[in-house]
């Protein structure tokens, strides 16, 4: 008895497990893990220079630059009309090119794609905002923002804040606290008068 | 926020630069200053110092010795400081550091900071780079904010939760409890947090998963909640209320709605509200449809609702966006076992994205397609993927040659069609095909008997054209070389035949042979089919004698050795019966099959008395005709192992071909000796798999000593022949031999 399923022949040993290669649909009696995480976000430029790094996964620094090193070329080899998703290794590949900037993440297998693009965008428009029409050297030269703005956004690869009014709030929050700690003293806190 | 002067001046001197070189310099001086700045006690700049390495460490250099900064930094009392020093710990502290140890107290501190913004760098460094052990000691910290604390918190509290419980997945039991209260807030960072945990812990242990089930009708309140509410304008993204909480729902909906009915149930008016009712004219509202798909097709949902989801995938198809386009096929290709009619119905547009620009969506549709090949739309199809093969990027040629191929096999509407494919990709994609196509389309070939007289007229017009393309040429020269004298006739009925002369055949052959495009294999086929043909034709043997012995002296020691024997061939034996016509070779690929055995009796009369005398009987494949006569012959078949030895009575002799399937048939092949072969049930057996009883006895009024069985297989299969239980076979039947041979079948797929 066989079935065809997505093109590979299975044989099939009554009774048995059956196996669907590369799908999440099953059959009763069988159960996987559906893997969701998104693992690194890279920034790079149209010359390939990193502009930004965020890892979720634990890897030594050889490894990362491997990585970054082989899918900046590959995302570079694109044309311009082409999909935004790739298969590259095991993971899927969602990028997205604004201006000179490629943003680029990688999810896993069984997260849906076109919420990922939904994810990039939504944090260029984060950047926007804050910094005001921004541009590749706004990031360049103030990238430790970008990282804040980022992780005020995301959390461990996921989603924290659905509402950009309350990300960008708690950004500016949190701005106004590292502003007054970096005030000088008054003079009276530094002869130790209050 | 002002913008770090320092660490702008640093970026500015740094991209001055105008070579590699040079910017290696200006980083080198900088990391100098940094690193004597470390060294320095506590100075107003730090948090500037670390910037600076953070981005000397971005373009690639090495900053590990940043790493105790980074330490010392997250443990200041300034927020500035420790803003720098979490961001540095996540960027060069990873858990295979063993520096980051150190911040666990300090992240541990700054978890029960009353200040919220302290609070959220320290979960975010945990989340981000929290190893199993930190995970383990903080896990009972998080708890405590995912009950007690403001929203802000609670909802990167959930999200550090998934992290402990992706690293240590036995934590999980410790949220449980706190996941499920947090469904109710009506913060939707919460709940979205609470939904992304809830997910996690279902995933991880089926015994938490039965316990959510109860939360469906709350999610699906949830979720009735969004799609129905008008506008809000904190979550709103182009008319879609919160998508990413949607999709995450949704997410969650299919976790617990697998394999329960009762789930599945509660949530099918949802599902279908939220098909219908979503606009799909932006990404954002197809990112939220494609996650209802997914959910649709892998609960337990009604056929209407399915037939919906189908349909969805199907107007993705006709999208614009090349996106939508590609992950509607792959969605499809998940369900294409399943729902298979369903997505036969878009074959058409299927079809035609294999005409697409982009190589992503060109894979999805080739893997599509090859799916939806069935025995209606063999021909249409296989006109497509023809086509497609021709213009298609050399990553995929391979797997489309294989595809065309396990296609071809299943649902040929005939020989020749199938024939005639397979030629038609040895031409257009001859250097991509497998190795194992070559003896496939042999024995195909074989098998088509009738065919015989168009192949070779094929194949020969195709050598004349091209000889570059090696599989093609292999199975060329096999082809002339075995029914060459059917390309001499000038008769084809199928074709237009060809006038040739045995020169012109013995020229191709030759090119093929001297030509450098030629591999040694292809040369050896050549060289087989050159010699082949001397037994086929009258005029030029000389010319084969001359060439063959040529290639006695060459580099190559396999054409060398088998010119040596050829010459050897031609030395002693006027008729060469070895290099007659194969017989029919049936190996089904799959489960049954068909033995032949051919018998022939090879007997030396020596003039020897007899009575009594054993006779050696080799069961000897390749001396065959394609008759079933022949003669007792003088010449020993290669491979005999025992000596022929005389008997007395002479036997007839018969090359009949037995064919075995059903099993048990005594079949005679001389009068009185019986041979018969049982095999096991084949349903039964492990798949490839075949195991054969052969059982030889003796009826005939003399013994018969030093019986012995050979078998020869093709290379598919591999034959395992234990050792028989005897090699006398005494006369009248009193005793048997019965030996097991194992036959296994190796992979099918050309």
């Amino acid at each position: 008895m066989f079935a065809l399923v997505a093109n590979q022949k299975v044989v099939i040993d009554w009774p048995c497990f059956w196996v669907v290669l590369g799908g999440s649909f099953l059959p009763r009696g069988v159960y996987t893990v559906l893997l969701f995480k998104m693992q690194f976000m890279l920034l790079f430029s149209r010359q390939g220079k990193l502009r930004l790094q965020k890892w979720y996964v634990p890897l030594s620094d050889k490894e990362k630059k491997k990585i970054t090193r082989e899918l900046v070329q590959t995302v570079l080899a694109r044309k311009p009309k082409m999909c935004s998703f790739l298969e590259w290794r095991d993971l899927k590949i969602v990028y997205k090119r604004y201006a000179s900037l490629y943003f680029c993440c990688a999810i896993e297998d069984q997260d849906n794609e076109l919420i990922t693009l939904e994810i990039i965008h939504r944090y260029v428009e984060l950047l926007d905002k804050y910094f005001g029409s921004v541009c590749e050297l706004d990031i360049i030269f103030n990238f430790e923002k970008a990282y804040f703005i980022l992780d005020e956004f995301l959390l461990g690869g996921e989603a924290q804040e659905t509402s950009k009014k309350n990300v960008l709030k708690a950004i500016e929050q949190a701005d106004l606290l590292q502003e007054e700690a970096e005030t000088p003293r008054s003079v009276l806190e530094e002869i130790g008068l209050t | 926020m002002s913008p770090s002067v320092p660490l702008q001046e640093m970026i500015r001197a740094i991209r001055s630069a105008r070579t590699q070189c040079e910017e290696r310099g200006v980083i080198q001086r900088e990391c100098a200053a940094i690193r004597a700045q470390f060294r320095q006690a506590d100075n107003g700049g730090r948090s500037h110092n670390l910037a600076k390495l953070l981005y000397v460490h971005m373009l690639g250099y090495p900053a590990h010795f940043g790493q105790m900064e980074c330490v010392r930094m997250i443990a200041s009392p300034r927020y500035s400081e420790k803003r720098v020093g979490y961001l540095g710990a996540m960027m060069l502290l990873d858990e295979k550091q063993d520096a980051s140890l150190l911040i666990t107290n300090s992240i541990k501190n700054d978890l029960s900071n009353s200040n919220q913004y302290i609070q959220s760098l320290a979960l975010c460094t945990l989340a981000c780079m929290g190893s199993a052990e930190m995970c383990r000691d903080l896990a009972p910290e998080i708890d405590r904010l995912l009950r007690a604390s403001n929203s802000y918190i609670k909802k990167k509290a959930a999200l550090c939760a998934v992290h402990i419980v992706r690293k240590v997945h036995d934590l999980g039991e410790l949220f449980t409890k706190a996941a499920r209260s947090l469904l109710t807030e009506k913060n939707h960072g919460v709940v979205h947090g609470a939904v992304v945990l809830i997910t996690e812990l279902c995933e991880r242990n089926s015994e938490t998963l039965e316990r959510f089930r109860k939360t469906v009708p709350d999610l699906v309140q949830i979720m009735k909640g969004l799609v129905i509410s008008g506008y809000s304008p904190d979550h709103d993204v182009a008319g879609i209320s919160d998508p990413f909480l949607q999709v995450r729902i949704l997410r969650l909906l299919r976790i617990l709605g697998r394999n329960n009915e009762a789930a599945s149930d509660a949530m099918n008016d949802l599902l279908a509200q939220v098909a219908t009712n979503t606009d799909s004219t932006k990404t954002v509202g197809n990112a939220v449809l494609y996650e209802t798909v997914l959910t649709v097709l892998d609960i337990k949902s009604e056929s209407g609702l399915r037939v919906l989801a189908v349909n969805i995938l199907g107007r993705f198809l006709l999208n614009n966006d090349r996106n939508i386009r590609y992950i509607a096929m792959t969605s499809l290709q998940k369900i294409v076992g399943t729902d298979h009619n369903a997505v036969q119905r878009h074959r058409g547009t299927i079809v035609d994205c294999l005409k697409d620009q982009d190589a992503s969506v060109k894979r999805r549709a080739l893997e599509l397609s090859l799916a939806l090949v069935s025995a209606s739309n063999i021909r249409s199809m296989m006109k497509e993927l023809l086509s497609f093969l021709s213009s298609c990027p050399p990553e995929l040629r391979s797997q489309t040659a294989s595809g065309i191929f396990n296609a071809a096999e299943r649902y040929a509407p005939s020989q020749r069609w199938h024939i005639d494919t397979i030629l038609h990709v040895l031409t257009t994609a001859g250097g991509d095909v497998r190795d194992e196509t070559v003896p496939n389309l042999i024995q195909l070939i074989t098998n088509t008997s009738e065919l015989h007289c168009y192949t070779v007229h094929k194949l020969y017009r195709a050598l004349l054209s091209d000889i570059s393309q090696q599989p093609l040429v292999q199975v060329a020269c096999w082809c002339i070389g075995e029914y060459g004298d059917l390309l001499l006739t000038g008769e084809c009925q199928e074709t237009e035949p060809v006038q040739v002369t045995e020169d012109y055949v013995l020229d191709v052959l030759e090119t093929v042979l001297q030509s450098h495009m030629s591999s040694p294999s292809t040369r050896g086929f050549a060289l087989t089919a050159t010699m082949k043909l001397s037994t086929r034709i009258t005029e030029n043997v000389d010319r084969i004698r001359s060439i063959v012995s040529i290639y006695g002296s060459c580099i190559d020691v396999e054409l060398q050795q088998r010119a040596v024997e050829y010459n050897a061939l031609f030395k002693k034996y006027d008729h060469m019966s070895i290099l007659d016509i194969f017989p029919e070779l049936f190996l089904d690929k799959v489960y049954s099959v068909k033995l032949s055995f051919a018998y022939n009796n090879n007997v030396q009369s020596a003039g020897l008395s007899p009575p009594l005398c054993g006779v050696s009987q080799v069961c000897d494949l390749l001396d065959l005709l394609g008759g079933s006569e022949q003669p007792l012959q003088p010449s020993p078949a290669l491979g005999s192992a025992a000596p022929p030895i005389p008997v007395s009575a002479p036997n007839t002799v018969g090359g009949d071909l037995l064919d075995l399937l059903g099993g048990l048939e005594p079949t005679p092949i001389t009068p009185g000796l019986t041979f018969t072969y049982t095999h096991n049930e084949l349903q039964k057996q492990e798949t490839g798999r075949l195991t054969v009883t052969l059982t030889a006895s003796n009826s005939t009024e003399s013994d018969i000593r030093g019986f012995t069985l050979q078998a020869a297989v093709p290379k598919s299969v591999q034959l395992h022949m234990k050792a028989p239980s005897g090699d006398s076979l005494p006369a009248r039947g009193t005793a048997k031999v019965t030996q097991m041979l194992v036959f296994t079948f190796g992979s099918q797929n050309i």
